[in-house]
């Protein structure tokens, strides 16, 4: 069975990207505008592999949705990847200590995604 | 465009100075790899830049264009799998067969900009930390001058660091300098980078327990394939292994290796 990823981005046209990437992998992908959305896409949706989750965002931003899925017992086997523009070592710092599990910089390309799902054990 | 004539110049100058044979069809390699110093020598095109290399008596253009030629596209723990057999069992094997000598030998000979050596580096760092106390010599070569530079400094974009490499090892091993990455001091220095042909003498590569000879061997013809890897077969340690490229083999090139398969890596070593 196909893995299932959701994508969390403000921006719809790099949710696209992202879906398509993970679309031409086989995975069945979710969508989420941020972070609160999210998290009611985790509720309702049933179990979802990976979380591909930017940092920028209204409502509820990245890290704090990293640090509200790591408080709630029910995501302990979900997969974290930070994808985001921060690119300062200490905002990388900060992403894993709240329980992400990679981080991409952005601008990445395909291939760099899929070689950071392949580190994640995912492809 | 790429005259016929200018594309067998570089095809020559390419196989007489590194042994990589360049076929027909690749002109759109030449074209891709050259602009860039038809640009810095201040030429129009790559029709320029071989009359400028017919008549460059010092060599260094020579030079510089085989650099530009030999391929260096690489990543951090390109592959992955190659790795999680070196950690899973490559090295503890090695560990157990030098307990009594306490020294091994690693030797990363297409190190391209430094990627994989780096990647040996941090693995055994991460996991191995016994072997510290060990004598290690880690030895790193490349023909191209300029890559083993970029090898020696040890700096890479963000573009770099973004592929293949785990983000946890990013913040442990790397420090940011203006908008680049660097490992940091302790890593390279564990190398001894080297500017070495693999066409031509191997100087100063000590005998080795592991040796990573992956996607360059595609680059020569059989007859080159064979020398190398005849020389790598007297390098290699009793009980050493050979890491060769996804597409690469010694089937029907040398018959002294035996082909080993560790869950998805094919590793080599010589036959007892």
């Amino acid at each position: 069975m196909g893995k299932r990823a959701l994508v969390i981005d403000d921006s719809r046209a790099m949710r696209r990207v992202i879906a398509n990437i993970l679309v031409e992998r086989g995975f069945e992908v979710l969508e989420a505008e941020h972070g609160q959305a999210a998290l009611d896409v985790l509720a309702q949706a049933g179990p979802v592999d990976v979380a591909l989750v930017d940092w920028n965002m209204p409502v509820m931003n990245g890290y704090e949705f990293i640090k509200s899925v790591r408080a709630s017992p029910q995501y302990t086997r979900l997969t974290l990847m930070m994808v985001t523009t921060e690119t300062e070592i200490s905002q990388v710092v900060r992403a894993l200590a709240a329980g992400a599990n990679e981080y991409l910089m952005k601008p990445f390309t395909a291939d760099d995604l899929v070689q950071k799902l392949e580190l994640l054990g995912l492809v | 465009m790429l005259s016929p004539g200018d594309f067998d110049y570089i095809c020559r100058l390419v196989l007489e100075r590194s042994a990589i044979v360049l076929e027909p069809g690749k002109e759109y390699l030449v074209e891709l790899r050259l602009k860039p110093l038809v640009r810095a020598c201040g030429l129009a095109d790559i029709g320029g830049l071989v009359q400028k290399l017919r008549t460059d008596r010092s060599g260094d253009l020579q030079r510089e264009v085989v650099d530009a030629m030999t391929t260096n596209e690489t990543s951090f723990f390109r592959d992955v799998h190659p790795f999680d057999t070196l950690r899973k069992i490559i090295l503890p094997e090695m560990i157990r067969l030098r307990s009594t000598e306490r020294a091994l030998n690693l030797w990363c000979a297409a190190a391209s900009s430094g990627q994989e050596i780096y990647s040996i580096c941090m693995l055994i760092r991460e996991h191995f930390p016994e072997l510290a106390s060990w004598r290690m010599n880690i030895v790193a070569t490349d023909i191209s001058r300029e890559m083993i530079q970029r090898c020696r400094e040890g700096r890479y974009s963000q573009l770099e660091v973004n592929r293949g490499l785990p983000a946890a090892l990013l913040v442990k091993h790397f420090e940011r300098v203006e908008m680049d990455w660097r490992i940091k001091d302790e890593l390279r220095r564990m190398v001894d980078f080297r500017e070495m042909n693999l066409a031509s003498l191997w100087m100063g590569v000590p005998a080795s327990d592991v040796i990573f000879m992956r996607n360059v061997l595609i680059y020569f013809d059989d007859a080159m394939k064979r020398q190398i890897l005849g020389k790598v077969y007297n390098l290699l340690r009793p009980g050493g292994y050979l890491f060769l490229g996804g597409s690469e083999t010694t089937l029907n090139l040398d018959s002294r290796f035996e082909q080993v398969k560790f869950d998805r890596t094919l590793c080599y070593r010589a036959r007892t």
